[in-house]
C-alpha cells in the first residue's frame, strides 16, 4: 500500500503581487487605534473606580497596579484578537478552493521580535511589581513574621485571631483586650499580626487591601494606613471547614480620638474578660494553656488539644 | 532502536504453547465484573482488618461505646485492598502469578489482538488502541459527572441568602466537583488520544509497555468511585486542595479524597512513564524529533511533568492519610509538624499539574491548526521550545499560590519572576498560531473552530494569570472568584475546548464513524458563547470581593451570580449537544467514514480508520514531516511498505538522509 | 448490534442514570434533619415571645456514631426530643432560650468566648444565677457554648461541676431527661435574646473543642449539622 499524498496540485508561489494588500500594516493600525482607545477608557473612566478601592494606602496601591497591568494587558489581547480576527475574515478559504495555503515555515526575524518583546514587557513587570511590593503601600500581603518594611513610627497593632469560624481582634497597647468588633483609626500605620488557633484562614479586609493567611502557630504581618472613614468588610479567604461561606465581619474606620474612646472604653468594659486570657504573644498554643487551674490540669486537661494526641505524645526534641 | 520484530515466544517446562484463554465463555474470563467481585472482597476484608486495628484507637471518653462510624483505619485498609481486589480481578497479576509458577504464559503477540467486538472493551487488554477508546468514554463519564457537581454549585448561588442544600452539602459538593475535574481530567487528552495517537504518530506498531498503559487506565474508574464513594461517607469539606489542618480534622469522608487522588496520581505516573518510552524507544525509521508531529512534543512534555510532580502528590497524600490514621504529625504545629509543609508539598506538584493539564490542550490545536490553513506549522521549533520550557519552569513557579500565607517575604519577587516568565513559552503557542494563519486558507470546520475558541479562551486565562502573577495585585485576587475565573478559562476553555477538537478531529479515525457536523457547530457556538458568559463576570465577581467556597455572598453581587448561574445551565446544555451527538453518532446513525476526511498529512490519518490490528502492515519509513502542505513536490509523509530490506538495514547503521522536506 | 437492539439498549442506559440522577438529588441533596418549626402561628417583628428548648448530651444513642456528643432540640407541640439542630423562629421576636447541659466540661482553646454577649442584658441565667462570664479554665465550668455568629450571640453552656474521666457519672443514653439531678447531674441555662428583623439563615455553632477524637476537638460533630451545629431559620 504505498503512501497516499494528500497534497492536491501545488499552490502557486505566494509572492506579494502588486495587488497584495499590506496586511500587516492594515492590522497594525487597527490595533494602534483600539488599544489607544482601550487603554485611555482604562486610565481614565475605568481607573478610578477599579476594585478594591482607594480607602487604605494598601488598597490604593493595589488599584494602581491592577490599573497599569490593565494597560499593558489590554494592547496584548486587542493585538492577538485583532489578528485572528482579520485572519479568519480576509484568509478564509473561498468555497470550492481546494488548496493548500504558501509553504511558510518559519522567520526568524520575526520569532526573534517576538521573544524580545515578550521577555522586555513581562521583565517590565516584574520590576514594576517588585519594586510596589517594597515600598510602604504594598505591605498590605501577608508577609510572614519579618516583614521586609516597617513603619519608623510604633504603628497601632491589632492581632486578628482566626478561629473556626469567627476572627476576633486583640489590641496589646490597649491591655491586650480582646473583643470581635474591628474598630481602626484613620491617618495611622496599623500593623495587622494574624494567626490562627486552629485551621489555616485568611483574612481578607477588602477595602483596607489587606490579605493575610491565617496559619496556626504562624505571625502574619500585615501593613495598611487608612485614608478615611468607612466601612470595612472583612471575609474569610481560605477553605476553613463547614462555615467558611459565613465567616465575614463588618469592621469600622474612625477618626483617631472616637477610636481611643471606644479602645479605652472596651479595655475598661471587658477588663475581667482580659485577666482570664493568656497573655498577649504572637502565637498561641492552645494545647498548653498555663493559666489552667490545678483542678482542671488533674483532671487530664492541660490545654484544649481536642482528644486526637495523647496527653503523653512527645514534643520534637 | 528498540523495535521488536519478532514476537515473543511461550516457553514452557513441558513445551508446547498450552490452549489460548480466548476460548473460555465471556463471563469466566477476567473482565469488569470479576474487577467488581475482586473490589468487592477487597474492600470487605480490609474494613475487617481496620476494625481490628482501630479497636484501640478510639480517644474518646466513653471507650464502652460500640465503635463509631468514624474510624478512620476501616476506610483507609478497605479502599487500598479494594483497589489490589479490583486489579487482581481484572486479571492483571494472572500472567505474573504463571511465570512465578513456573508454568506457561500464553503468548499475547501484537498482531493477535482480541476479535472486534464490544467486550474487550471491558478486558484488560495490551492493544494501545482499545485502551484508548476505553479512556474516552471513561473521561466523558467523569467529565459529566463532574459537571453536574457543577450545576448543583450554581444552583446554590443562585441566591445569597435563601440555600436551596443545606451548607455542608454544598462544601461536600465544591469539593467533588473540584477534585474530581483536577484529578481525572489530568489524563482527557493524554489517556484517550496520546494512548491511542501516538504510536500511529510515530511509525510504531505498538507502546512500549501495553500492561502499564491498560493498568494506567483501569485504576482511573476505581479512583472515580472512591471519590464518589466519600459522599456516602460524609464528604469532606477542603476543596481539591486538601489543606491541613483542616484535612486531617475531617471525618472519615476525607479518606476517599486522599485515596482517590493518590491512586490517580500512580496512574498519571504509569501513563507518562509509558508515552516517554514509547517516543524515545519505538519512533519509525526516519521520524527524527525534528519531525514528530507538535502533538506527540506535547504529550511527551506532559509525561515528564507527570512522572515527576506525581510522586509527590502521591507522597503527600501518604502523609495526610498517616497524620489521619497513626496519629503521626506532620502537619500539626502543636507537636512540630507545619501546616506549611503541607502546602507546599501540594502545590509543587499543583502547579505543574496545571500544565499537565494545558499542554495536552497546546499539542491538540498545534495539530490541528496546520491541517485546517493548509500551510506548514509556522515556527516548529519554537512551538518546540514552548512546550519544553512550559515544562522546565512549572517546577519552579509554585509559591505563587502561597504569596499571601506568610512565606519568607523574599521570595515573593523571585516567584513572582519565574511565574512572569514562564507566561513567554506559553505565549509561543501564539507566536505559532498567528504566523500558521498568516495567508492561509482557513476551513471553518468544527475541529478549527474549538481550536480558535480554545486560543481565545486561553489568551483570556493566561491573560488574568499574568494579573495574579503580580503580587500586589494578587492581594486583591488570590482566594477570590477571580483566581476561579482565571483557572476555569485556562482549563476549561483551553484544555476542553481542545478535548472537543480532539473528539471532531480524531473520532472519525479512532472509531470509523462521523460525528454530525451540523449539531457539531450547534455545540461550538452554544458552548462557546455560554462558557464566556458564565466565566467572564466572574473576574468582576471576584475583583468585587466574593471569596471561593462560599455558599453565602453580599447582596448586591446577586445579580452577576443569577446571570452566571443561568449561563452555567446553559453551559450545561451545550454539554448535553455534545453527548448527545456522541452517542447518536456511536451507538444509533454509526455513518462511516473511511479514509482521511480531512485531508491531513498526519501518519495516523495514513492507515485505514480504525487502524488495522497492528497499526501498520509494516514498520513504515517516515520520508518527511506532517506539516509539508503547500509546499510543492513535497514526498509523502512515509513509506508504508518500503521495500524489504529497508527497515532491518535502518538498524544496522544510520539512516541515510531521504529527500528532505 | 442491530439497530433496535441498540436503540433499546441506549434507551434503558438513559432511564438508569436519570433514575440515579434523581435518586441522588432527592435522598442526598434535598435531604437531612427535621426543622424544628418555632415560628408557626406567631406574627414576626412584633416581639412577641417564642420559647425555644433544648440540651446538649455527652454522647448520642441514636445515630451510627454514639460516641459524638450532640445537641437535641424539643418539639414545640409534641415535646419530644428531636435529635436535630435545625429550628425556625419569627422575624423580630424574643426567643427565649431553655437549654439543659447534660455534658462535662472541657476547656476552650480561645477563652474570650466564656463571655456572655448578645443576648437580652448580656446575661445567662444558669441554675438561676445570673452570668457575664463563665471562666473555662478556673475549674470546670463550660460544657459547650450556644454561640450565632451572624447576630454576634455567645453563651456558654456550664457544665456540672465533674470531669467525667474522675469522677463519671454523667447522663450515659441519650436524649437525656431532665428529672433528679442528683441522680443524673445537669445544668439549665436561661437566656433571651431578639430575632433580627432580616429574615434568612443564621448558622450556629459551638465553639469548645469537643470534637473528641478530632484533630483541635473541631472536627466531627463540631462540623456535622444535626450534632453541634445548627442552622435558626427567621422566617416573617
Amino acid at each position: 500500500m504505498a503512501a497516499t499524498s494528500p497534497n492536491p496540485a501545488p499552490a502557486p508561489a505566494p509572492a506579494a503581487g502588486p495587488g497584495e494588500p499590506n496586511h500587516g500594516l492594515r492590522i497594525f493600525i487597527v490595533w494602534l487605534v483600539l488599544s489607544l482607545a482601550a487603554d485611555l477608557v482604562i486610565w481614565f473612566v475605568w481607573g478610578p473606580h477599579m476594585p478594591p478601592g482607594a480607602l487604605s494606602s494598601a488598597a490604593a496601591s493595589q488599584q494602581f497596579d491592577i490599573n497599569v497591568m490593565a494597560i499593558m494587558a489590554a494592547p496584548v489581547m486587542i493585538l492577538v484578537l485583532v489578528y485572528f480576527g482579520y485572519a479568519l475574515i480576509v484568509w478564509r478559504a473561498r468555497e470550492g478552493d481546494e488548496e493548500d495555503g504558501p509553504p511558510l515555515h518559519g522567520n526568524t526575524r520575526i520569532q526573534a521580535t517576538w521573544i524580545t518583546v515578550t521577555a522586555a514587557i513581562v521583565l517590565g513587570l516584574f520590576v514594576f511589581g517588585t519594586v510596589q511590593l517594597v515600598v510602604p503601600q504594598g505591605a498590605g500581603a501577608g508577609e510572614g513574621a519579618s516583614p521586609i518594611w516597617r513603619p519608623s513610627a510604633t504603628p497601632l497593632q491589632v492581632q486578628v485571631i482566626g478561629q473556626q469560624w469567627k476572627f476576633s481582634y486583640r489590641y496589646p497597647q490597649f491591655g491586650g483586650f480582646q473583643t470581635t468588633d474591628l474598630v481602626l483609626p484613620v491617618g495611622q500605620w496599623i500593623e495587622f499580626h494574624v494567626t490562627s488557633i486552629d485551621v489555616i484562614h485568611s483574612f481578607w479586609a477588602y477595602q483596607l487591601g489587606v490579605k493575610a493567611d491565617a496559619n496556626p502557630g504562624v505571625d502574619n504581618v500585615a501593613y495598611t494606613k487608612i485614608n478615611h472613614v468607612g466601612t470595612i468588610t472583612v471575609r474569610c479567604a481560605e477553605l476553613c471547614g463547614l462555615w467558611h461561606g459565613a465567616m465575614f465581619d463588618y469592621g469600622s474606620a474612625l477618626p483617631m480620638s472616637a477610636f481611643r474612646a471606644w479602645a479605652a472604653s472596651t479595655e475598661v468594659h471587658l477588663a475581667t474578660v482580659t485577666k482570664a486570657l493568656p497573655p498577649y504573644s504572637l502565637t498561641y498554643d492552645p494545647t498548653m494553656v498555663a493559666q489552667m487551674s490545678k483542678a482542671m490540669v488533674a483532671g487530664g486537661f492541660a490545654g484544649a488539644p481536642g482528644l486526637y494526641y495523647p496527653p503523653t505524645d512527645p514534643e520534637q526534641p | 532502536m528498540a523495535i521488536e520484530t519478532q514476537p515473543e515466544k511461550a516457553y514452557g517446562a513441558g513445551g508446547g504453547v498450552p490452549a489460548s484463554r480466548r476460548q473460555r465463555p465471556w463471563w469466566m474470563r477476567p473482565a469488569i465484573h470479576t474487577a467488581i467481585i475482586g473490589a468487592v472482597i477487597g474492600y470487605l476484608l480490609g474494613h475487617l482488618l481496620g476494625n481490628f486495628l482501630a479497636s484501640s484507637n478510639v480517644a474518646t471518653e466513653y471507650p464502652n461505646l460500640p465503635l463509631s462510624d468514624s474510624s478512620d483505619w476501616p476506610i483507609v485498609l478497605g479502599y487500598a485492598l479494594a483497589v489490589v481486589g479490583w486489579v487482581a480481578g481484572l486479571g492483571v497479576f494472572n500472567d505474573l502469578l504463571r511465570q512465578m509458577a513456573g508454568r506457561p504464559v500464553p503468548v499475547e503477540a501484537e498482531e493477535d489482538t482480541e476479535p472486534a467486538g464490544l467486550a474487550r472493551y471491558f478486558r484488560f487488554t495490551l492493544d494501545h488502541k482499545v485502551v484508548g477508546i476505553q479512556y474516552l468514554v471513561g473521561m466523558l463519564i467523569y467529565f459529566c459527572t463532574a459537571g453536574l457537581f457543577a450545576m448543583a454549585i450554581r444552583a446554590e448561588l443562585l441566591s445569597p441568602s435563601y440555600h436551596l442544600f443545606s451548607s455542608s452539602t454544598y462544601i461536600e459538593v465544591v469539593g467533588e466537583h473540584g477534585t474530581m475535574m483536577m484529578m481525572l481530567m489530568s489524563s482527557v487528552i493524554l489517556g484517550p488520544f496520546g494512548n491511542y495517537l501516538v504510536p500511529l504518530m510515530i511509525g510504531s506498531k505498538r507502546v512500549a509497555f501495553p500492561r502499564v498503559e491498560a493498568l494506567s487506565f483501569w485504576l482511573t474508574p476505581m479512583a472515580f468511585l472512591i471519590l464518589l464513594s466519600g459522599l456516602l461517607l460524609g464528604g469532606f469539606p477542603f476543596g481539591w486542595t486538601g489543606y491541613a489542618p483542616l484535612s486531617i480534622q475531617s471525618t472519615i469522608g476525607a479518606d476517599s479524597y486522599a485515596m482517590a487522588f493518590g491512586l490517580m496520581g500512580i496512574s498519571i505516573i504509569m501513563a507518562g512513564f509509558n508515552i516517554i518510552c514509547t517516543v524515545i524507544c519505538y519512533r519509525a525509521p526516519g521520524m527524527r524529533w525534528s519531525r514528530i508531529p507538535m502533538f506527540v512534543w506535547a504529550m511527551v512534555a506532559t509525561s515528564f511533568l507527570m512522572v515527576l510532580a506525581a510522586p509527590v502528590l502521591v507522597g503527600g497524600m501518604y502523609m495526610m492519610i498517616m497524620d489521619r490514621t497513626a496519629q503521626t504529625a506532620f502537619f500539626v504545629d502543636t507537636l512540630g509538624g507545619s501546616a506549611y509543609l503541607y502546602e507546599n508539598l501540594f502545590w509543587f506538584f499543583g502547579h505543574p499539574e496545571v500544565y499537565i493539564l494545558a499542554l495536552p490542550g497546546f499539542g491538540v490545536v498545534s495539530e490541528i491548526l496546520p491541517v485546517f490553513t493548509r500551510k506548514p506549522l509556522f515556527g516548529y521549533k519554537v512551538a518546540a521550545a514552548g512546550m519544553i520550557g512550559v515544562t522546565l519552569l512549572s517546577f519552579f513557579v509554585w509559591q505563587h499560590h502561597l504569596f499571601d500565607s506568610g512565606i519568607n517575604p523574599d521570595m515573593r519577587p523571585v516567584f513572582m519572576l519565574t511565574t512572569e516568565l514562564i507566561s513567554i513559552p506559553t505565549g509561543f503557542i501564539y507566536l505559532v498560531a498567528m504566523g500558521t494563519l498568516w495567508k492561509a486558507k482557513i476551513r471553518l470546520t468544527v475541529p478549527m473552530l474549538f481550536a480558535l475558541g480554545m486560543y481565545f479562551n486561553f489568551l483570556i486565562g493566561g491573560i488574568s494569570g499574568v494579573f495574579l502573577s503580580d503580587v500586589p495585585a494578587d492581594t486583591t485576587e488570590h482566594g477570590s472568584f477571580f483566581v476561579m475565573a482565571h483557572f476555569h478559562y485556562t482549563i476549561m476553555g483551553g484544555l476542553i475546548f481542545a478535548f472537543m477538537a480532539a473528539c471532531y478531529y480524531w473520532l472519525p479515525k479512532m472509531m470509523g464513524i462521523k460525528l454530525n457536523q451540523t449539531l457539531g457547530k450547534w455545540h461550538f457556538w452554544t458552548m462557546f458563547i455560554f462558557f464566556n458568559s458564565t466565566f467572564l463576570p466572574l473576574f468582576a465577581v471576584g475583583m468585587a470581593g466574593q471569596p471561593r467556597r462560599v455558599f453565602e455572598y453580599a447582596r448586591n453581587l446577586e445579580t452577576l451570580n443569577d446571570w452566571v448561574s443561568i449561563s452555567a445551565f446553559c453551559l450545561g446544555g451545550s454539554i448535553l449537544i455534545f453527548v448527545i451527538n456522541f452517542v447518536w453518532s456511536t451507538v444509533i446513525a454509526r455513518v462511516r467514514e473511511e479514509g482521511n476526511p480531512w485531508r491531513s498529512r498526519g501518519l495516523e490519518w495514513q492507515v485505514s480508520s480504525p487502524p488495522p490490528p497492528g497499526n501498520f502492515a509494516q514498520v513504515p519509513v517516515v520520508l518527511s514531516g506532517p506539516y509539508e502542505y503547500g509546499t510543492p513536490g513535497a514526498p509523502p509523509v512515509a513509506d508504508l511498505s518500503p521495500p524489504l530490506g529497508v527497515v532491518s538495514a535502518a538498524y544496522a547503521e544510520p539512516v541515510a538522509a531521504r529527500a528532505e522536506a | 448490534m442491530s439497530l433496535p437492539a441498540r436503540v433499546s439498549l441506549l434507551v434503558v442506559a438513559f432511564l438508569a442514570v436519570a433514575a440515579i440522577g434523581a435518586f441522588v438529588v432527592l435522598h442526598y441533596f434535598l435531604s437531612g434533619p427535621a426543622v424544628e418549626n418555632y415560628a408557626a402561628g406567631v406574627a414576626p417583628n412584633t416581639g412577641a415571645t417564642v420559647h425555644v428548648v433544648m440540651q446538649e448530651d455527652p454522647q448520642n444513642s441514636v445515630t451510627s456514631t454514639p460516641d459524638w456528643v450532640s445537641y437535641f432540640i424539643q418539639d414545640p407541640h409534641t415535646k419530644a426530643w428531636v435529635h436535630t439542630t435545625l429550628f425556625q423562629v419569627p422575624a423580630g421576636s424574643r426567643i427565649d432560650m431553655t437549654i439543659y447541659g447534660f455534658d462535662g466540661c472541657t476547656p476552650l482553646r480561645n477563652n474570650y468566648w466564656g463571655l456572655v454577649t448578645g443576648t437580652v442584658g448580656n446575661v445567662e441565667y444558669v441554675n438561676g444565677k445570673p452570668y457575664h462570664f463563665v471562666n473555662s479554665w478556673s475549674g470546670c465550668n463550660v460544657a459547650h457554648t450556644f454561640s450565632i455568629p451572624g447576630i454576634n450571640l455567645n453563651v456558654p453552656m456550664a457544665s456540672p461541676g465533674l470531669i467525667q474521666s474522675v469522677k463519671p457519672g454523667l447522663c450515659g443514653s441519650s436524649p437525656c431527661q431532665p428529672g433528679d439531678p442528683s441522680k443524673v447531674p445537669y445544668r439549665v441555662m436561661k437566656f433571651s435574646f431578639m430575632s433580627p428583623h432580616t429574615t434568612g439563615s443564621y448558622f450556629w455553632q459551638c465553639r469548645v473543642p469537643c470534637g473528641g477524637g478530632f484533630l483541635t476537638g473541631f472536627g466531627g460533630p463540631m462540623q456535622t449539622i444535626g450534632f453541634m451545629t445548627g442552622n435558626m431559620e427567621v422566617v416573617a
